[in-house]
């Protein structure tokens, strides 16, 4: 059996609009497993973004328990939850959410000195990735001088910064035309494949979930159905 | 980290170049004003604590009430020469004088001035009168014995300061109508009132001005070694005795010249405390400014702060970066205001050199550099301290969510 990175046990998160109750995850239990390509896709509303920032353990649920690690996160003090969420879990935006004042290097490098990496040591890793992404040379620009695919690409590279266990991209083509798309998903299902990376992915577009092994439709805060797709199926190499 | 972050402040500040110029602002004119305003104060307390030590400490001043150092108001009653007697009789003195001076017209070709006419004794007490005076003259030669119609000048008459024309060695003034003849010139002593006066033989002004015991105040030398505010008491003392007054109803003061140091101190240290505290106001007004901009830029960068949060960014990070941004708003400000106070200093110190009081000089002690940018980075830190708290403790889903 497959090590867990991200278990999610009967978790229910409801929000409060002054007194009225949105039920917005209504019970959910789902597992990450190291090595798979996961897609929760669903309908504007149906929990997704909730959804996503309990997998990222951004949040913490209403109910249910997350165990980051085989370790319950609510029993995890908010310092400790950032410092492990920065480890083990790379992120990708839809609106890229690149630092606007540092450049590429800069973005690549910021998890890095969070967790303490000496000044040579996350320049040179920030240096390589960026090179692995495409965009050695565009290394000091900032985002404002780079195109949307190409902010993303920095993005990709800051959310591979620590060597995370998963990266969890929400919605990472959703503000790019469909070439650039295109690149972004080639560049995820390679990480994916040939880089052996967990990515969980987080849609509303179907046409993206055959980069997936397993993919979860929600609907209305809850799991409509459960998908396989075959493991020797390769996608992006074209 | 720290240096990270602090790369992280000035990236900011360049990308907000105008916002931080107008936040230092406030930092920098508190502390221009601080700066500028110790520097002259402990500058002027310089000049009178060298001047205090030039003369000595065991002299003493007598003058009458109402008066300070022999300046401003109406005596309330005059020394006379029966004063300097009895001082001259108390045990412990070595040299006692005594001097007079009038305001008094003086014309020089055909220009008439108003000036201070000082009246010296011309026996060996002269000597001590010109010693605490500190004036000394230069060129020419001193008043002596057996001069009636001479008269030395001050250097602001000498080098053409005070009449159009230089008063040259033998040249003549007149003085209230009578006619001197200008024998010597006085070195400049280094302020515009003691450099424009002109001294004429006591007897001759005696004469001269109708005052035949008037003493405006009275120097004196100790011998070596005594007690100097055990000799003051001795000489209050007698003169209480002479003069029929009680204790504590002296129309006199006895200042010895420590007494005289003390309370020039005091009336700097007092004169500079107010002057601080107002220039502080502006200070405080500065750091509401950093607390102001620090609330901006939180509200501005939320949805960055829960990027970095998500990224692995703790607290303390946060709080971190925001309390460097602040500190260093305040010290860049402090850097800024400590260069600018230190040329209005220099400004003011050049501007009453202009004006021939080059004993003026603005002093910048370590410490005060040092402090000013202590000063200006507490401010800041602390201005920033509520609105960083503000900033760390956002949640990142609420954060990353904020557009």
């Amino acid at each position: 059996m497959k090590k867990s990175i991200i278990r999610l046990d009967n978790v229910k998160k409801t929000y409060f609009i002054g007194d009225i109750e949105v039920p917005a995850v209504r019970g959910i239990s789902l597992e990450v497993k190291k090595g798979e390509f996961m897609a929760l896709v669903g309908p504007s509303g149906c929990g997704k973004s909730t959804l996503m920032n309990l997998v990222g353990a951004l949040d913490i649920p209403t109910e249910g328990r997350i165990f980051l690690e085989d370790k319950d996160i609510a029993q995890m003090s908010e310092s400790t939850l950032a410092n492990v969420r920065g480890k083990k879990i790379g992120f990708i935006f839809q609106q890229f959410n690149l630092i606007s004042t540092l450049d590429a290097l800069g973005n690549v490098v910021l998890p890095m000195i969070f967790q303490g990496y000496n000044e040579a040591k996350r320049t040179a890793r920030a240096e390589r990735l960026l090179k692995m992404v495409g965009l050695g040379e565009r290394m000091h620009h900032k985002p404002n001088e780079l195109s949307g695919g190409q902010q993303q690409r920095v993005a990709i590279a800051r959310a591979l910064a620590n060597n995370p266990d998963m990266i969890l991209a929400d919605e990472p083509t959703g503000n790019l035309d469909s070439k650039s798309g295109r690149q972004i998903m080639d560049l995820l299902g390679h990480l994916h494949l040939k880089e052996g990376k967990t990515i969980v992915m987080v849609t509303h577009d179907l046409h993206l979930v055959h980069y997936a092994h397993r993919v979860i439709h929600l609907k209305d805060g809850l799991v409509l159905k459960e998908r396989i797709i075959s493991k020797d199926h390769h996608h992006g190499e074209r | 980290m720290i240096k990270d972050y602090t790369k992280f402040a000035f990236r900011t500040f360049k990308v907000r170049g105008i916002r931080t110029f107008l936040t230092m602002l406030g930092i920098f004119v508190g502390i221009a004003a601080i700066v500028s305003l110790i520097s002259l104060g402990q500058g002027l307390e310089n000049a009178i604590t060298e001047q205090f030590e030039m003369l000595g400490t065991n002299k003493i001043i007598i003058s009458p009430a109402g008066t300070f150092f022999g300046f401003g108001g109406e005596a309330s009653s005059d020394l006379t020469e029966d004063d300097l007697d009895v001082i001259n009789k108390v045990k412990g003195v070595k040299t006692a004088g005594g001097m007079l001076f009038k305001f008094a017209n003086v014309k020089f070709g055909n220009e008439i001035k108003y000036t201070f006419v000082i009246g010296l004794p011309l026996d060996e007490s002269g000597q001590i009168i010109q010693d605490l005076s500190g004036f000394d003259v230069d060129k020419g030669r001193d008043l002596k014995e057996g001069d009636k119609y001479k008269v030395t000048v001050g250097d602001f008459l000498a080098q053409g300061d005070f009449f159009e024309k230089k008063v040259q060695i033998r040249d003549k003034i007149e003085i209230e109508g009578q006619e001197f003849a200008v024998i010597g010139q006085v070195a400049r002593i280094g302020n515009p009132a003691d450099d424009s006066q002109v001294y004429i033989p006591m007897e001759t002004a005696r004469e001269l001005f109708d005052e035949p015991l008037k003493l405006d105040f009275i120097m004196l030398e100790g011998v070596k070694g005594i007690d100097m505010s055990a000799l003051a008491e001795d000489i209050e003392k007698d003169l209480r005795k002479h003069r029929e007054v009680d204790e504590g109803e002296e129309d006199f003061n006895v200042q010895t010249f420590e007494e005289l140091m003390d309370t020039y101190s005091t009336i700097l240290v007092i004169v500079q405390a107010v002057l601080i505290g107002i220039a502080s106001i502006s200070l405080l007004v500065g750091g509401v400014g950093i607390m102001n901009t620090m609330y901006t830029s939180v509200l501005e960068r939320t949805n960055e702060i829960g990027v970095m949060k998500a990224i692995g960014a703790q607290n303390k990070d946060i709080l971190a970066i925001f309390l460097i941004e602040s500190g260093f708003l305040g010290l860049i400000g402090g850097v800024i205001g400590i260069l600018i106070g230190v040329g209005i200093g220099k400004l003011v110190e050049f501007g009453a050199a202009q004006q021939g009081l080059d004993i003026l000089k603005a002093s910048f002690p370590w410490y005060l550099i040092v402090g000013a940018l202590l000063f200006s980075f507490l401010v800041g830190a602390i201005s920033g301290v509520a609105p960083a708290r503000q900033a760390s403790k956002l949640k990142p889903v609420d954060a990353l969510r904020y557009e």
